[in-house]
């Protein structure tokens, strides 16, 4: 474990470098405050404008309801791929050939549009959470098994060798060698299946009419409000953040200490 | 008293044959050197006897109670610090305070310096990362060591530093060793017996004793050594020569 004032500092450098990130979004504020004088509040409303509709909507507390709704139906899609995928994943990267058996199937599921996925869902599971969030699932499980695969495949197998002359068990080498390579692999992986399964859990709540922020977005689109439906939009990206900020990066860092030390000092801050 | 006995080992990859009738004995405490020419088996030969590699046919006894072995490459863990790197060598059950002993006693008998031991693998230079390697080795309290040409990365002056540190941690009635090279300078410092390999792993081609204990040997005497089995001896007329398989 790493001590106390390490991960304070790194806990440090994280804060810190949330300026950069802000500064970053200014950019892009700016760029939408060009674009909205280009074409009008209807077409665009400004950037505050929609701060100030997504403080009013955060000040309601259906809105709140609303936006826990559509976090948990994308997060229980989420942890539903990752442990079915890494499950999977592993195994089929510890045996070739279920890997050359399931990889057909994986670009199936990746040709499937999403849309095609939603309506299927509709027939067998009606317009409730489990369209949803099997949605999610579905989603995000293709990327998540490819990743585990991979992570199990690449490994170092000089690492195995080595543990094997130290006399090491089977399941301590898989526990300490290979399960560490494997998580290197996957936490990138594991950070874009969030976004996918919140994008999707969105798409499915508008498409099935499900509740959620996508019901909410079609509510806005009906009455023609973009202000709303930004506000909207920019909710369910806060959400995403906080999820990934709060959850997955700290996660990482802590595994992923070593990589940390590895990167050149203009990198780290 | 023999601490392995390799008998009549033989292996092949692929349906091609790599090593056949390979008869060695090890005594306790005695530090080997097996030489020979590249691609005759050498490393091969060390992964069968460390028990990483199943021989196609022959026995192995092993006296010993464990072994590690020193690869070419350190092969460290990068997720891991020096400290838990050479720590995972230790048994689980230890107390923290025995793990930290022991770490600190390997680590300062491969000249590991205390603040080097929190660093990982990424800021290590290579001979620290060898080092850290060797510790590991030492760490885990093995009787038996085999080194499979670890030092061929390393420059001279370091590359004789860490000869030091096997002659003193190996051999001597210590630890047995099988130290895999084709560097002859480096095999008549540190071994008691240097073993030559034949050219196409067929069978040891020869043995020959070093006079004094390693370590009391010095430079001159080396390398009047090594000039006498390289012009000399036709044992080892083979071992400076590239691959004859692949080439052929």
């Amino acid at each position: 474990m790493p001590s106390l004032s390490e991960r304070a500092s790194r806990t440090g450098q994280f804060l810190w470098s949330g300026w950069s990130g802000l500064a970053g979004l200014s950019v892009f504020a700016a760029f939408w405050q060009v674009a909205h004088e280009a074409y009008g509040s209807f077409i665009l409303p400004s950037p505050l404008e929609t701060l100030a509709a997504a403080w009013a909507l955060l000040g309601e507390a259906s809105a709140w309801q609303l936006l826990l709704t559509t976090s948990s139906r994308a997060l229980s899609g989420f942890a539903l791929a990752g442990v079915i995928g890494t499950m999977t994943g592993c195994l089929a990267g510890f045996h070739p050939a279920i890997l050359r058996l399931v990889q057909p199937q994986i670009t199936l599921m990746l040709g499937v549009p999403p849309i095609a996925w939603i309506v299927l869902l509709m027939i067998w599971f009606g317009t409730g959470s489990a369209t949803v969030t099997t949605t999610a699932a579905v989603a995000c499980l293709p990327i998540v098994f490819l990743g585990a695969a991979e992570g199990i495949a690449s490994r170092d197998r000089l690492l195995d060798d080595m543990a094997l002359s130290l006399g090491m068990g089977r399941v301590r080498r898989l526990v300490r060698i290979t399960v560490p390579q494997m998580l290197n692999r996957l936490f990138p992986i594991l950070v874009m299946a969030l976004g996918t399964a919140f994008k999707a859990a969105v798409m499915a709540e508008l498409l099935a009419n499900a509740g959620g922020i996508g019901e909410a977005l079609a509510v806005s689109r009906s009455n023609l409000d973009v202000a709303n439906a930004l506000a909207w939009i920019l909710l369910s990206v806060s959400a995403l953040l906080a999820v990934e900020y709060g959850l997955i990066q700290p996660t990482r860092s802590e595994l992923e200490a070593w990589r940390h030390a590895a990167r050149p000092w203009g990198v780290k801050r | 008293m023999s601490a392995l006995t390799l008998n009549d080992i033989g292996h092949a990859f692929l349906g091609r044959t790599v090593l056949d009738r390979v008869t060695l004995d090890i005594g306790e405490g005695e530090l080997v050197a097996l030489v020979g020419p590249s691609g005759c088996g050498k490393s091969t030969l060390l992964h069968i006897a460390a028990g990483l590699v199943e021989p196609r046919h022959g026995r192995i006894n092993r006296t010993y109670v464990r072994h590690a072995v020193v690869f070419q490459e350190p092969r460290l863990l990068p997720w891991a610090t020096a400290r838990k790197n050479i720590g995972m060598a230790l048994p689980e059950r230890l107390s923290v305070r025995d793990r930290h002993d022991r770490i600190l006693s390997a680590a300062a008998a491969a000249a590991l310096e205390g603040e080097d031991l929190d660093k990982y693998p990424v800021q290590l230079s290579g001979g620290m990362k060898q080092r850290t390697a060797i510790a590991r080795a030492l760490a885990s309290e093995a009787d038996f060591l085999f080194f499979d040409e670890p030092f061929t990365a390393l420059d001279p002056a370091l590359r004789r530093h860490m000869q030091d540190i096997v002659i003193g941690h190996v051999g001597s009635g210590k630890r047995g060793g099988l130290f895999i090279t084709h560097d002859m300078a480096e095999a008549v410092r540190i071994a008691h017996r240097v073993v030559a390999l034949d050219r196409r792993g067929n069978g040891i081609s020869g043995k020959r004793h070093i006079s004094l204990m390693p370590g009391e040997r010095d430079e001159r005497m080396v390398f009047e050594t090594v000039q006498h089995f390289m012009k000399q001896d036709p044992l080892f007329r083979h071992v400076e020569e590239l691959d004859e398989r692949r080439a052929g």
